[in-house]
């Protein structure tokens, strides 16, 4: 059926990719889920018929947002003053960005945050008058004190927490390391923000700490990245907002049921980066459990689930794990299951069929051992290991390559001298930039999805 | 799982578990598998390997089919005494049963798998409370699957069974595969004065290619429809069968071209166009004419078991190529690895369609056993498949095609296991000979 009016409301689907032949006493089950939300964001995809729509808001019209900016302003932004002058000009152009009718504050962050604007602890909602008052306030903001991120999430936790929207995003730029609070304090203050609203986290320079900054983005469940270059700010800030400014629906949840005896060995997102979630269940009924996802607009994701199940006779067939995408209900009741695929298991004497690797399980095993690869070779640069580090950069120039991931490749020749990709021979560079190891290192996790 | 071989229908009965199909060994007093007691299952009646009834209607309708008689039910042994009532009845005599359902799709119904013992007994839970065969706890989810243990369920296709007065058919997963890939069609027509045609089809998916299932299903379908369609015109039943073997080709290669909506998930079974053998028998004016490619075959049984039994067809496969071709004997072709690799079969990737068919003129009355290897594997000559047949087969031939079937699954059931029987009566003093061979 035709669909002429643009729909905001998003469809999901699920797609399973896996081999689901096991030799007799096989009891490993790995497949990759493939989501994709369509119909919503700005893009306006093609719905999928037979998917239940999203009730959380009337159709045509977007989904409420409240976007809180947190601005670095210790002191060392001033060093080079170009710094803070470009923060200040990204933070402009995403309020420019800002959709008409979004709240929204700014949140200066040194080792206490600080309310830019509006103030009071109140969002104000984006229009032509409060959006030029904001670019306003920005010109107050000057550099001078520590940094404790800790302190300015937990602000905008509670400027969020008071907004009665749909979708509750912050953007977080740093250009130093946590350093006025201990690293238990950040953690706690992770903890208590996961799952209340959904972080993008940049570093811009090459004084912050790619781990902390790394860590923010996974456990607010947003992207990781660097702005070496301040100049380049600006276009990353409108990027970011206009990305949050596309999300639909927020608090999706990745929901695994599995019968009695399965074990699961991992949960991972696998593109567009990789992401552990084994440790984030949250126990949803019997024998089911829900992994966080966060917000989503018009997107596509992979997930890598991989279960133990019990052994069974040649030619028997059991269901391995049933995957659902959750919506919980905002209201407290039950949650509505937006689409669900299932992920088999058959005992089979034929070897052939038993021992193919589904490709694409193939491809994002691949992927998952080169971002691990890729922190693994730095680390042992850092620490003096250089033998250790020429052979996980090896092994990383190998696997991109053979994979196609072209942007981590490139990445990593400008770390490594490549002699032969395919063997994965290279040598260390001995002279490495800051930026482009931190590069590197920021994103590994990135992955491309297998050619088709 | 080793299985006693046994050719006594009794003791097929215990020979698996009637809660989750393991097989058992002799005096298991429980299931190693699900702990199922034994002692509570009854004592077998003799000699009645599988009772089934129509296939029972999928929603309202079940509801009026409440009094035992008219009760959707497909049994093993689980009624003392009882069996009588849940006796497949013969067409066209079915005192009790359910007057709405016509004699004649009674009998064409594909039988519910009877690996659902307890699902449709009066002991059981109410209607709609479908437990598990593997578990016996869980209820069966809207996908086929258990909910508590994950098990998939039993389907429509692991167990078939059709009779058709004259001729019957009985197909089954077996043991060790996970999905009946089997198909077969019977029917009855009659020829332009009037007299009787009897055909049956059976076809074996190729398992290495993809969707085998669909295969061997639009394949018997499509050369049953053929011989419904030529027979009756007055097409001689050679020419019928060979033309039948093509539209079955075709049908089979016309899969290939459907994108099926599951292949992209499954890159494995995408591998190559589905793909199937056939075999087909038509008894017609006095002549019994074969039609086959692949390794599908058809014996003949003489009710006089003093004449000898004859395998009528000759297998597209490595091994009789190789024993034809005077390279290897017998023993050793088949010793090979590659024995039962077949080089003839229905499907787009097939190398040039060659359908062999072959005519008989009967001189005294048998059975004629149309079959997969599923059933051969374990009764490769014309005399071990004649010790196969129960000795009334001709007079009760979906009871014969149930003993063969459970003939198998006693040896191993390491196939899909379809068996077609037709009775080829000869009034006694006719006479005559095999006519001719293609």
């Amino acid at each position: 059926m035709a669909n002429f009016s643009k729909s905001n409301v998003p469809q999901f689907s699920v797609e399973v990719y896996q081999n689901e032949y096991l030799p007799e006493g096989g009891r490993e089950v790995n497949a990759i889920v493939t989501v994709t939300s369509t119909g919503g964001g700005t893009t306006g995809g093609v719905p999928l018929s037979g998917v239940a729509a999203t009730p959380t808001h009337v159709p045509g019209q977007a989904p409420k947002a409240a976007v809180v900016i947190m601005v670095d302003c210790s002191g060392s932004m001033d060093y080079p003053p170009t710094k803070m002058r470009n923060a200040r000009d990204a933070t402009a152009a995403a309020i420019d960005t800002l959709r008409d009718g979004t709240s929204f504050a700014v949140v200066g962050g040194t080792h206490v945050a600080k309310e830019v604007y509006p103030g009071n602890g109140r969002l104000a909602v984006a229009d032509a008058r409060t959006k030029a008052q904001a670019k306003e306030a920005l010109r107050a903001l000057s550099a001078g004190g520590g940094t404790a991120i800790g302190t300015w999430l937990r602000l905008t936790d509670r400027l969020l927490g008071a907004a009665d929207v749909e979708i509750r995003h912050g953007i977080l730029l740093t250009d130093g390391r946590n350093e006025h609070e201990a690293p238990e304090d950040l953690r706690a203050a992770l903890e208590s923000c996961a799952g209340r609203f959904t972080c993008d986290a940049r570093g811009v320079g090459t004084d912050w700490e790619v781990k902390e900054v790394t860590a923010i983005a996974s456990a607010l469940l947003g992207t990781a990245d660097i702005v070496a270059d301040p100049a380049g700010l600006a276009a990353d800030f409108t990027q970011m907002m206009e990305n949050a400014m596309g999300k639909e629906v927020a608090d999706v949840a990745l929901r695994l049921w599995t019968p009695v005896g399965v074990e699961i060995k991992f949960v991972k997102q696998v593109a567009p980066a990789v992401v552990d979630l084994t440790d984030r269940r949250t126990e949803a009924g019997p024998r089911a459990g829900d992994y966080p996802t966060g917000s989503w607009g018009d997107e596509s994701r992979d997930y890598h689930v991989c279960v133990k199940v019990p052994e069974a006779g040649i030619g028997q067939e059991m269901l391995a794990s049933r995957v659902s995408l959750i919506l919980p209900d905002p209201s407290g009741g039950a949650p509505q299951t937006l689409s669900q695929g299932l992920v088999r298991a058959v005992w089979t004497e034929d070897m052939a069929a038993s021992t193919s690797i589904n490709p694409q399980v193939a491809h994002y095993t691949g992927q998952a051992e080169l971002a691990q690869v890729i922190q693994q070779g730095l680390d042992a640069r850092k620490s003096g290991d250089f033998d250790g580090a020429t052979a996980k950069l090896g092994r990383a120039v190998q696997l991109a390559s053979a994979s196609g991931n072209e942007d981590t490749a490139k990445l990593l020749s400008k770390v490594v001298d490549v002699v032969d990709a395919a063997t994965g021979t290279v040598r260390l560079k001995p002279k490495v930039a800051e930026a482009d190891s931190m590069t590197l290192e920021t994103r590994s996790t990135k992955t491309v999805r297998v050619k088709k | 799982m080793g299985v006693k071989m046994s050719q006594n229908p009794q003791e097929t009965a215990l020979s698996k578990c009637p809660g989750c199909e393991e097989p058992l060994e002799p005096g298991d007093l429980f299931c190693g598998a699900c702990g199922y007691d034994l002692s509570a299952v009854p004592e077998p009646p003799q000699d009645h390997p599988t009772i089934a009834m129509a296939v029972p209607a999928e929603n309202g309708a079940a509801a009026a089919a409440r009094t035992p008689a008219a009760r959707p039910a497909a049994v093993r042994f689980d009624e003392p005494g009882g069996s009588g009532d849940f006796e497949l009845a013969a067409p066209g005599a079915a005192p009790g049963v359910a007057p709405a359902s016509t004699p004649s799709a009674e009998a064409s119904a594909p039988a519910p798998d009877p690996r659902t013992p307890a699902a449709e007994l009066p002991s059981t839970p109410p209607a709609g409370t479908k437990l598990c065969v593997a578990c016996r706890a869980g209820r069966v989810d809207n996908d086929g699957y258990c909910e508590n243990c994950g098990h998939a369920q039993p389907r429509e296709r692991d167990h078939m069974e059709q009779e058709l007065g004259s001729v019957a058919a009985v197909s089954d997963r077996g043991l060790r595969h996970h999905r009946n890939e089997d198909s077969f069609a019977v029917s009855t027509t009659a020829l332009p004065d009037g007299s009787p045609a009897v055909v049956a089809i059976v076809c074996d998916g190729v398992s290495s290619a993809s969707r085998p299932d669909e295969a061997s299903a639009a394949a018997a379908s499509a050369a049953n429809e053929a011989l419904l369609e030529s027979l009756p015109r007055g097409t001689h039943p050679q020419q019928a069968m060979h033309e039948a073997i093509v539209a079955a080709s075709e049908s089979v290669n016309s899969l290939a071209e459907e994108p099926g909506q599951a292949m992209e998930h499954d890159p494995h079974r995408h591998r190559n166009a589905p793909a199937c053998t056939l075999v087909g028998a038509v008894m017609a004016g006095g002549l019994l004419v074969v039609g086959w490619v692949g390794d599908s075959r058809v014996y003949w049984v003489p009710d006089d078991r003093t004449n000898p039994p004859a395998r009528l067809t000759e297998d597209d496969s490595w091994a009789a190529q190789m024993v034809s071709a005077g390279l290897m004997n017998e023993a050793e072709a088949y010793a090979d690895e590659r024995a039962h690799a077949i080089t003839g079969w229905l499907g787009a990737d097939a190398y040039e369609l060659e359908p062999h068919t072959a005519s008989f003129k009967p001189d005294r009355s048998g059975l004629v056993v149309v079959c997969t290897d599923g059933l051969w594997n374990y009764a490769e000559s014309a005399a071990e498949m004649a010790a196969a047949v129960p000795a009334d087969a001709q007079l009760r031939p979906l009871h014969g095609a149930q003993v063969l079937v459970g003939h198998a699954l006693d040896g191993g059931g390491h196939d899909n296991v379809t068996v077609a029987l037709l009775p080829f009566a000869v009034p006694p003093q006719g006479a005559g000979s095999a006519c001719g061979n293609t």
